[in-house]
Order: C-alpha cells, then structure tokens, then sequence
C-alpha cells in the first residue's frame, strides 16, 4: 500500500500551522493588550501569563517556514519571494517582540523600559498583522509563471488582504484576552471578558467580511462554495456548511460564556479559551475547503509541489515519532504553568 | 562590483547568518556550562555551583531569546532569498533541517520556560532534567544544521532529476554523514565550548580587576581555565583534521587558505600576504617546505593545487579566506595562551589576585566569537562560487527579487540587529561583570524585578540578594 505522501505533509503542516496560529496567536494578543494595561504590575502580569511557553509557541512558526522548505520546495520557493517584504516586516516585529520579552525587565532607565514595553506591543501587532495580510494574499493568489514568482513587491498590498490582516489581529486579541481570562483574577480578569467579548464581536463581523470578500475577489473559490453571482447551488453548499455553522455555534456559546455575571452560573475559566480556539478552526477548516488542495492557490497543488516521496517519507519516520513526544511535553509544559498568576508572587501552581 | 540583487543577498546571508552564530555558538557552551554547575551542586552539594548556575542562568536567558528571534529568520532567508537554491535541494537539504525541528528546537524551546521559571515549581532533579534537555537539544541542533551545511561542502549520496533538475537523495546516511561533516561538528562544538569558557574567564577577570572575588568567581576562572587548556589543544587538532578533509573535497578553497600560488609537490605555510604584480597577483612571508608535515595524507607523487589549478571563474575570493583563516587560527592561539597561562596562575595560587593575565582576559573574550565568525567565513567564502560544492552555482542559487526589495531587507536587518544586540550585549555584560555577592545571607535589596520574571521568585537569599540590576 502506498502512503499519499503530500497529503499526510499537507496535513501536518496545516496542523502545524494551526498550532502556531492558536498558541502564538494568544502570545501576540496579551502582546497588543498590553497596550491598554494600567500600570507596571498589570502589565508585568500579563506578561507573565505568556513568559514560560512563548518560545516553544513560537517554535511552530518553523514549521510554518522549515516544514514548507522541507515537504513543499517548490511552494516555498514561489511563496516567499511572493510575500518578501511582509516575511521581512513579520520577522522584524518578531524579533523585537521577542527580545523584548527579556529587555522588558533589564532596562533600567524609563525610556529605554518604555521603548522595550513599546517593541513588546508594536512587535506583537505588527507580526499579527504581516501575518494576517500573507494569508490574505494567498487567497488572492500569486502570479506565478514559469513555475517561478513573476509579480512585483507590491502584489500582497490589497483592500482585500488589509482586511485579512485586520481581522487576523482582531482574531489573536480574542485569543489573547481569552488566555487572561484563564490565567488572571480580579479586575484584569473582569477586564479581560470584556475585551474578549469586543474582540469577539470584531471576530464575528471580520469573518463574515472576509468571507463575502473571498466569494467576490475569487470565482474559483465561490463556486466551490455553491455561489455564483445569480444563484446558490445548495448540493454545494450543504456538505461544506458545517464549517460555518459550527464558527457561528462557538461564537454564540463564547458570547454566552463571556456575558455571563462571574460567580454564577457553570462557565469555567479555561471554556472561553477552548471556544475562541474552536471560532478558529471553524474558520480554518472552512479555508481548507476553499484552498485545497493548493498549497500556491491556485496554482500548484500539494502534489505538484512535493519534495520527492523518499524525502516525505525519510521525514514522515522522523515526525511520526517525534511530533507525539513533542506535543506530550509541551502538554506536560503546560500543565506545569497551569493555574491563574497572582500578583507579587511569580508562579503558583 | 554591481550590487545587484545577488550580491545584496549574499551580503544579507552573511550578515544574518554571522549575527545568528555567535549566539548558538555562545548558548550551546553555556547549556553545558550549566548543566555541569547544576550537576555538580546536585551531586557535591557545594552552594558555589548553585549560585554560578543562577548567575549564569540569566544571561542564557537574555543570549537564547537573541538566537531564537535571529534564528527564526535563517528559516524563512533560504526561501525569501534564495529560493532557487530551495527548490533544487529543498528534497536533499529540506529533511535535515525539518529534522532539526523535530528533535531539536522544540526540545529547547519547550524546556527552556522550565529552566527559567520552574525553580519553584518542579523538584531539584527534574530542574536538572530541563537543564540537560536544553543543552542537548542545542548540541542536537548543531548536529543537524552541521549535516546541512557540510553536505552543501562535501555533497553526497544524492543524484540530479534530468527532468526537473532538482536534486534528490540517494542515500540518506550517505548525506547527513558526508565526509566533511563529522571532523566539522566536533570542530564547531568544539568552539562553542571554548568560546563560552573565554566569556566565562573574562567576566571572572573582570571581577578580580574591579576587587570583587568571590568563591564563584574563583569557580567560574578555575573551570574557564581547565576548559580552554584541555580543548584548545584538541581544537587545533580538529581544525587541522577538517582542513585535511577540505584539502581532499575542496582543494581551492585550501589552496586560497594557504595562499598556494601555483601547483607543486610541496608547499609552505605563509604567514602574511599583499597584494603584488605577479602572475597569482599576491606576495608573501612564506614558510618553506611545510606541507609533507601538515598534509601527510596527501598523495604522493602528485602536486599539491594551487589556485593556478582552478579556472579563475571556479576559485573563492583569495584575501577574505586567506585573512579569516589567519585571524581565526590567532584568536585561536590566544586562547590556548589564556587557559594555559591561567591554570599555571591557578596552579600558584595568583588566579584572583590582579594582574597582566586579567587585563588581557577581559578583551581575549570575544576571541572565542572572532574564532567563530572567521572560521565560518572560511567555510562558507572558501566554498564560493558554488552553494553546493561543485554542483550549484551560488549564481543559479538566487531568488528573483528585485534588487530594491533586498537593500530595504538588508537595511532593516543591520538597524533591528543593531539595536538588539547593543541592548542584548549591554545587558548581558552588566549582569557578568556585577559579580556575586559573597554574604550569603545578604539582604534582597532594591528588588526591582517583576513577579514572574525569569527566577524572580527564587527563594534562596543568597540569590536574590544578588539578583538586583547594579547599574542604576
């Protein structure tokens, strides 16, 4: 029996890609909230919600760029000349994210703190938004002729992949301030459900925008879908609905958890973060139904793309053995953190 | 010279990939460094260990989070820069660096958050067990990376798709163990550790200079010492192994090392070059006849190439090999110089009373990066004009940006890098040079760290009271 190996690659790396965008992407968010934090402490609180787990969060964003390197060469190398000056943008916010992460706390004059506080925010929502405008431009699609990137430096700079860009930010401070719900008390916690709450209603009208967008910009993805400009094809549109229809459900349960009066009835504090998550891979999925099985929209598919099988399969040997040991420390991690941070007392389990 | 959008990318490679090395090249010696100290409290107890771990902890913190973000670049360079040179070897060279992922940068990554802030949370061993997953996971990644990077030396065990042209492997061992590649990862260990250990000795030089020993102290320039005296020997004998390896593969870019003008059956060393108006365009201080010592294994009976024996189109830029190699090889003899000199003072007892030996300790620790970064230049500059030895031009390797693209992204990686590793380093070295406090029940004065900071919450007094920013 032979293995479809760009497929298994195509969907480990979504996975992975997921992975970052759900634990990087609550990083980035108390990264952006930090900008309304009310003092020193609440910022350092906030931080250190996050301080432990960022840099093996953001180890997913190789998998993203090595994984692509490694089981998709040819997508790699149309994709990142493509999106070079937003790859160029994201890795300098991210770099002044993530040292800032430890600047924060050796500086020692007041501006320089302020500067680093300022990289800290502006990293976070510069990366969120180069992330979000790359996505958006995938969707879009790339000009690509030759098997090669032929369009200018300036393709990924559309309304369309703005909006993406937005609504992405958006997306991660709902995550972010969901991640505060679960990890703060007091009134950082009660602020944190209402920016939760803000974020989510953004969530809620950035998709929808993006949605209709993506059916106007993009025929090819609209007809999948069941739409065209005079009618709906509903024997197209039934078997993808779930998708949406289960991003509509989380909204609504996410909405209901964080509107409920604190104390009171069975909403837990980790329920917000998990919902916001599955908000998420509604959105996801449902982008997965629009793109695949391209991996340069529309233009090469995972197979076209593929490195050779033996390489696929020298690397599935690797990933099948180690993904599961990763995912169990990184659970192990976690469960280590687990608990709410309280003020003046670093850690408690 | 036109700086066209090849030449920008090469200076931008340089650049990110120099900046980048000397922080794995630092953290991979300071992970074992730490893991030693952790070891050694555990087993013997001595608080002196506990506190050179909690010191030192600090700046591996500051020193990892600049590897990760500029490592994180080096990920997304290949594809944004040189995406041709992906998408020819991306099924060969592809696989080690997913590898690297794998069981390397999650194992750091993931485990570096208990390093840092699970002092409080998880018993002694287990912490000890975070140390050690950390420095293990960056010796793994060296290995990895050291894979990719001599198969791009010394290619093997893979074949050209006639039809794509891309290449693919043939046989997988064959290409993570090129032949280059085992003398070059116990070369760059190696230097990890050395370069870290001048950190270590200068930092304690620079306490006994400003009249602050301690019994850290003492530990940190004793253990500096040994390490320099004990590996710079081994070292030399490595680089000598992986310059005889180069000499087999590669025989222009030792050639260019050397300084070789023209092919003979015995070469010399040359010590110094200049440029002259002769037919190979350069002059020198020549030891003779030193190449039957130095290049036993050579064939005999056949000469020896020089740079006369390569097509100038197929030959490495002479000054920037021929230079490094020089610099690297000093640095390289100053260390060994430091650790031996610096055990004979241990030896007598003056290792903490001030002198010449600290004065020149104290510069002599960012040899071990001097080492680093010229060696890497010989390496990469020596295998010039080719990506893959002898199989892909650095020339059909480049992406088709436009030039203006990569002098923006060069601009913007020099300002970023600028000012994060001024700010990194000024950190770094305030933490190192403040010294230990040595009243071990000293009070926490002035704690201004905030709750949740890296081991901001360590309870041990020892600690704490000497866990405060000096410079104010």
């Amino acid at each position: 029996m032979a293995l479809d190996l760009p497929l298994i690659w195509g969907f480990i790396l979504a996975v992975g890609v997921f992975m970052y965008v759900l634990l990087d992407g609550f990083d980035l968010g108390i990264g952006m909230l930090t900008f309304v934090a009310r003092s020193d402490e609440e910022r350092n609180m906030m931080t250190a919600t996050i301080e432990p787990v960022w840099d093996g969060n953001e180890t997913w964003l190789i998998i993203g760029g090595g994984g692509l390197f490694a089981a998709f060469p040819t997508a790699y190398a149309i994709i990142m000349p493509a999106f070079y000056l937003p790859v160029l943008i994201m890795l300098a916010a991210l770099i002044f994210r993530g040292v800032a992460f430890e600047f924060r706390h050796k500086a020692v004059r007041p501006t320089t703190q302020k500067f680093w506080n300022g990289a800290f925010f502006g990293g976070s929502a510069i990366a969120a938004l180069s992330q979000g405008v790359m996505l958006g431009g995938m969707i879009q699609g790339i000009n690509v002729e030759g098997g090669a990137f032929a369009g200018g430096a300036f393709d990924w700079l559309t309304p369309f992949s703005l909006l993406v860009g937005v609504s992405v930010i958006i997306g991660y401070l709902m995550l972010g301030a969901c991640w505060l719900v679960l990890k703060t008390e007091g009134d950082l916690f009660l602020r944190a459900r209402k920016w939760a709450r803000a974020a989510l209603a953004g969530v809620a009208i950035g998709f929808l925008a993006v949605s209709l967008a993506t059916l106007a910009i993009d025929p090819s993805v609209g007809e999948r879908w069941g739409f065209s400009m005079t009618n709906i094809d509903f024997a197209r549109l039934l078997p993808l609905s779930p998708a949406p229809l289960a991003g509509m459900f989380f909204c609504a349960w996410l909405w209901r958890d964080l509107s409920m009066p604190t104390g009171q009835g069975d909403a837990p504090d980790w329920r917000p973060y998990l919902l916001a998550v599955g908000v998420f891979l509604s959105g996801y999925i449902g982008l997965g139904f629009s793109l695949y099985p391209y991996i340069v929209p529309f233009e090469f598919t995972i197979w076209e793309a593929a490195a050779r099988d033996n390489s696929l399969a020298f690397m599935l040997v690797g990933a099948g053995i180690m993904l599961p040991i990763i995912l169990l420390y990184t659970a192990y991690v976690y469960s280590l953190f687990w608990g709410k941070v309280k003020p003046g007392d670093g850690y408690h389990a | 010279m036109e700086f066209d959008a090849l030449l920008l990318s090469r200076i931008q490679f340089a650049f990110v990939i120099a900046f980048h090395i000397m922080f794995p090249a630092f953290t991979i010696g300071l992970a074992a460094f730490l893991a030693v100290c952790e070891g050694l409290w555990l087993k013997t107890g001595n608080e002196v260990f506990k506190r050179l771990y909690l010191h030192w902890v600090k700046i591996f913190a500051l020193a990892f989070a600049m590897g990760v973000v500029s490592g994180v670049v080096m990920s997304y360079q290949f594809g944004t820069n040189w995406s041709l040179f992906s998408e020819i070897t991306g099924s060969v060279i592809g696989p080690l660096l997913g590898y690297e992922v794998l069981t390397a940068f999650f194992l750091e990554a993931t485990f570096l958050g208990v390093m840092l802030f699970g002092w409080n949370k998880v018993g002694r061993k287990l912490h000890f067990v975070a140390t050690c997953a950390v420095a293990v996971g960056t010796t793994i990644s060296a290995f990895w990376i050291l894979s990719a990077n001599s198969w791009m030396q010394t290619p093997d065990g893979f074949a050209i798709d006639p039809e794509t042209g891309n290449f693919y492997a043939t046989d997988w061992i064959k290409v993570i163990f090129n032949p280059s590649f085992p003398t070059r990862l116990v070369h760059m260990l190696l230097a990890a550790y050395i370069t870290t250990a001048a950190v270590v000795m200068a930092a304690g030089a620079w306490q006994v200079i400003n009249g602050r020993v301690t019994t850290p102290t003492r530990w940190q320039m004793r253990m500096a010492a040994g390490t320099l005296a004990l590996l710079m020997p081994i070292q030399i004998l490595a680089g000598h192994e992986s310059g005889i390896v180069a000499h087999e593969y590669q025989p222009a870019k030792i050639a260019a090392a050397e300084g070789w003008c023209e092919s003979a059956p015995v070469q010399g060393t040359m010590l110094l070059a200049w440029p002259a108006d002769n037919e190979c365009g350069h002059a020198g201080i020549t030891i003779p006849g030193t190449s039957p010592y130095l290049f036993a294994n050579a064939p005999k009976g056949e000469d020896l190439k020089g740079l006369d024996a390569f097509a100038p189109e197929d030959t490495p830029p002479l000054w920037l090999v021929f230079y490094s190699f020089r610099i690297m090889v000093a640095a390289g003899l100053v260390m060994l110089g430091i650790g031996v000199w610096g055990c004979f003072l241990w030896w007598r007892g003056g290792l903490d009373k001030k002198g010449l030996f600290h004065w020149l300790a104290v510069p002599s620790g960012a040899l071990g990066f001097v080492a680093v970064i010229t060696g890497w230049i010989v390496a990469e500059v020596g295998r010039q004009p080719y990506t893959v030895y002898g199989a892909l031009r650095t020339v059909d390797s480049v992406s088709p940006v436009s030039t203006a693209q990569v002098a923006t992204s060069l601009l913007v990686f020099m300002v970023t890098y600028a000012i994060i590793f001024t700010a990194g380093t000024v950190y770094m070295a305030r933490i190192a040079t403040r010294g230990f406090d040595d009243d071990p029940m000293g009070k926490p004065t002035r704690e201004r760290r905030a709750p949740g900071s890296p081991l901001g919450a360590v309870d041990d007094p020892a600690e704490t009271g000497e866990d405060i920013v000096a410079a104010d």
